[in-house]
């Protein structure tokens, strides 16, 4: 499976009565990473949460607008979220290991949950996922005798990391991975991303830090206020946005 | 001269003293029940054990020996099938409280379990009774076990959707976000990261009903000898207690001492033996 | 349920090709192989399992529905026999099919009200120790010990009451109360030991774990804010105790102590094997009594004829309103609560 890449079209998303995301759209290339920027509040995770319909397993949300992954439209009729989400990876803001499972049944979760049984198969996947995901040399001698929540914060983070990628989707969603964590964990997930984009992963990644959009993404996305803004290659949006607000948020004036 | 206040200093100091001293009193008072209770029951309840007490059935009163084997198993048995009944619906009725019930319909379960609750155990006997005893034209073991199963259900159910609304919503986002259908984030994530809390709650849901005597009385009704199927009445070691209790002979005193003490060994042996088994199943395998 | 793992799905478009051209690292990890999977299958085990969990909680539902259709049902005889009449006769005479529930709603609502002046002291008194004066070390113990008081069964108390309490009480109590506090008139005439005295006294101790550990959940969730507030005003621990957290519980622990009620009022075993069993109303504590559900646990087995077993079902009807009617009132005040602290709350 190769990444894929993302169109999206007239996406509105909505929180009871109030409306998070409007009319959003946006191509996301294949094979690259995308960064999503904006203050708290912009509907930036909203939007991420919306490309793997995690945002209607809240209550009372809502979602209009078309969403396709490569050639499988996301919201369409009789698409299932189950299956959306088998195809795409998904790591969260604050780490979220299963604390009842080992490290080893935490990366394994995804396949055994789908009914993928097969031993020895696990094993290569679950110490090739654990290797990607940078965490092998330091769990590989207690796998199956610690819990995922034993962990410190950014090696559990990097535990869920090696979870999403274990399925192997084709694109992997990361919201806000490394807000929770201190700088050195943030810069092994940072390493993460660089070893995931030559793995060929379509990565989309949610920060506030704008430092970090301009390390790990080719593109970047702005958010304000529920709208995007702005959508470009991310040295154009450094370095020469095209719309006034843009330039106010990376230059510091607010946010 | 009086300093003023250091008068009422003196005075807030004394009303202090007395006050806190009353509430260590209230805690001692209401460990002296306790003790007493648990001190008479031991102390005479083991003069009577011994090997046929576990091994023979009741003899008649007048009769040397004898023993209480069938209210024990009778015991087993009801409380087995009471929580084949009990535990299922439940679990069940929890977890549609705290996944599927956050709304108008939750909201009236939630109510009709804790009306279940408070409804007096001798109710639900009665009830019992009119449903499996009217219907079967005889007492039975199942009369009995359906009473304390249902007593089982809202305990389970409230306790179970209390801890599964403590899992953390980012477990279940975890879970969807791999692309594990909800069923099996429920049964696989959510209920196993909760499952002490809810083994916990059977534990109590179940010591709730093992000293249960009242809605046995018109259900397993009691039963001299061994009950072959749970189609028959069945002697069960609260009613035993009970009828042993108030004979007025001091030989059926002592079984029923004895039984008291067998009684509550049972119970507390069998939390104990779940909770441990809940502790060792805490960290597996998926599933 | 399907689980043979397939190496190369071909259920999407773009999927084969993909994994044919894959560069080297990407096949490393495409050993993953992908269940064939029909697109609506788990839609179909969503809903299936969601109707399993909706069919127990409809089962409780019939259950609550069922108990009070029988009990309707069962109880129409002496319904229709003894009218409104049946609540405030005083009659007992199953014999001749005359009979009223009054000495029993007496006894009943007596017998508990005896017990929670006894238990609500004490168990505000214990919860106070344990949540606010207990020495960290031996807090866990002592809290176990009062919980363990709750696991002991109902026929067990009646067995001690029986053998224990009654006869201190008569050889003890009693003729102190009668001394003392006989002019009164809650204490005299025959010292029996068994009667209302001793069936609220064991009523007392089994309610006491429920309201103190209720009471122990309402006093925790007092904001610590408001202790130190007291405290920073000079006040004494008791004064703080009264002014922070008592009047800031009071609401939840009136709750506490309604919920005590309810069990007390259900309560069986324990009480019929200490009341003394005589439907009579007396102003003495020491007279013997009964209980609504004393009487259906002692006459149901034995009752002949339609209208006595039907009158016993009425009784079982008026105790379960009445459980019914304490249990509302205690969810209404918990409700009240969790609702959103008063304002008084603040004062």
């Amino acid at each position: 499976m190769e990444g894929a890449g993302i169109h999206v079209k007239d996406l509105n998303a909505w929180f009871g009565p109030k409306q998070a995301l409007f009319n959003i759209a946006m191509e996301i290339p294949a094979k690259k990473a995308t960064a999503i920027i904006g203050p708290s509040g912009c509907g930036k995770s909203t939007f991420v949460r919306c490309l793997n319909r995690m945002h209607e397993t809240l209550p009372d949300t809502r979602v209009e607008g078309k969403v396709s992954i490569g050639e499988l439209d996301v919201y369409g009729k009789g698409v299932s979220p189950v299956w959306i989400r088998r195809r795409v990876g998904m790591v969260f803001q604050r780490p979220n290991p299963f604390p009842t499972m080992s490290i080893y049944d935490n990366v394994a979760a995804g396949l055994k949950l789908n009914g993928f049984r097969n031993r020895r198969e696990l094993d290569v996947v679950v110490e090739r996922s654990l290797r990607h995901a940078a965490l092998w040399d330091e769990v590989k001698d207690d796998l199956k005798k610690k819990s995922g929540a034993s962990l410190s914060g950014g090696q559990q983070q990097r535990l869920c990391v090696a979870r999403g990628i274990a399925v192997k989707p084709e694109v992997l969603l990361l919201d806000e991975p490394a807000s929770a964590l201190d700088p050195i964990s943030t810069a092994k997930i940072e390493d993460l991303i660089f070893e995931l984009k030559k793995e060929q992963y379509t990565i989309v990644i949610v920060t506030h830090n704008m430092q970090q959009a301009a390390r790990v993404a080719e593109f970047t996305g702005f958010f304000l206020l529920g709208k995007m803004i702005e959508f470009d290659k991310t040295e154009k949006v450094f370095t020469n946005p095209s719309d006034k607000r843009t330039e106010d948020y990376v230059t510091g004036r607010f946010g | 001269m009086l300093n003023p206040r250091q008068n009422i200093a003196l005075h807030r100091r004394l009303q202090n003293g007395l006050a806190l001293g009353l509430i260590t009193l209230a805690m001692l008072v209401v460990t002296v029940p306790l003790f007493l209770i648990l001190g008479t029951v031991i102390s005479r309840g083991i003069h009577g054990l011994n090997w046929s007490f576990l091994t023979q059935i009741p003899k008649p009163i007048g009769e040397v020996g004898g023993g209480m084997a069938n209210a024990i198993v009778g015991s087993m048995t009801l409380l087995a099938v009471a929580s084949l009944i009990g535990v299922p619906l439940g679990v069940g009725a929890g977890v549609f409280l705290a996944e599927y019930g956050r709304n108008k319909w939750g909201n009236i379960v939630r109510f009709t379990a804790d009306v279940l609750n408070g409804v007096p155990s001798i109710v639900i006997g009665l009830t019992a009774y009119a449903l499996v005893v009217v219907v079967q034209k005889h007492f039975s073991m199942l009369a009995g076990s359906v009473a304390l199963g249902i007593m089982m259900i809202p305990t389970i159910c409230r306790t179970t959707e209390e801890v599964l609304l403590l899992v953390p919503q980012s477990i279940r986002e975890a879970a969807l976000g791999l692309g594990i259908p909800k069923w099996r984030t429920i049964l696989s994530v959510v209920l196993r990261t909760a499952s002490s809390g809810i083994v916990t709650s059977i534990m109590l849901a179940f010591a709730r009903i093992a000293g249960e005597t009242a809605p046995l009385m018109f259900t397993a009704f009691g039963n001299q000898y061994w009950s072959k199927s749970v189609n028959q009445p069945t002697a069960a070691l609260p009613l035993q207690i009970f009828t042993y209790a108030v004979m007025p002979y001091d030989e059926a005193h002592q079984q029923a001492w004895t039984g008291a003490l067998v009684l509550i060994a049972l119970i507390m042996f069998t939390v104990i033996f779940f909770r441990f088994i809940a502790s060792r199943g805490a960290i597996k395998g998926a599933s | 349920m399907q689980t043979m793992p397939e190496p190369v799905p071909s259920d999407t478009p773009g999927d084969t090709q993909a994994h044919k051209t894959a560069d080297m690292p990407r096949r490393e990890l495409a050993v993953v192989p992908k269940r064939r999977l029909e697109m609506q299958e788990h839609v179909w085990a969503d809903k299936i399992f969601r109707s399993l969990m909706v069919l127990c909680a409809v089962a409780l539902l019939a259950i609550v529905g069922l108990i009070v259709a029988e009990l309707i049902k069962e109880s129409q005889l002496s319904i229709s026999k003894f009218g409104f009449r049946f609540l405030v006769k005083q009659i007992w005479d199953p014999v001749n099919e005359d009979v009223g529930a009054l000495p029993f709603i007496y006894g009943t609502v007596v017998s508990a009200i005896v017990a929670l002046i006894i238990a609500v002291p004490l168990s505000v008194g214990t919860a106070l120790f344990l949540t606010e004066l207990c020495p960290q070390r031996i807090r866990g113990t002592l809290s176990l010990l009062v919980e363990l008081l709750a696991a002991i069964p109902s026929v067990i108390y009646g067995l001690w009451g029986i053998f224990v309490l009654a006869p201190f009480l008569r050889a003890y109590v009693e003729p102190f109360l009668a001394k003392y506090f006989g002019w009164t008139g809650f204490f005299s005439g025959p010292k029996y030991g068994y009667g209302m005295l001793a069936a609220g006294v064991i009523l007392a101790i089994m309610v006491l774990p429920l309201i103190a550990s209720r009471t122990r959940e309402v006093i925790s969730a007092v904001p610590r804010v408001q202790r130190e507030a007291a405290l920073a005003l000079g006040a004494t621990k008791w004064e703080m105790l009264r002014m922070a957290v008592l009047r800031n519980a009071r609401p939840g622990i009136l709750g506490a102590v309604i919920l005590g009620l309810g069990r007390a009022l259900g309560e069986t075993m324990a009480v019929t094997m200490l009341i003394g069993n005589r439907a009579e109303i007396s102003r003495s504590l020491f007279a013997p009594g009964n209980t609504l559900a004393s009487v259906i646990a002692g006459e149901f087995t034995e009752a002949v004829g339609n209208i006595y077993l039907s009158s016993l079902v009425e009784m079982a009807l008026v105790l379960f309103v009445l459980t019914l009617i304490v249990n509302a009132l205690a969810g209404l005040l918990v409700w009240s609560i969790t609702r959103g602290m008063p304002s008084r709350a603040l004062a």
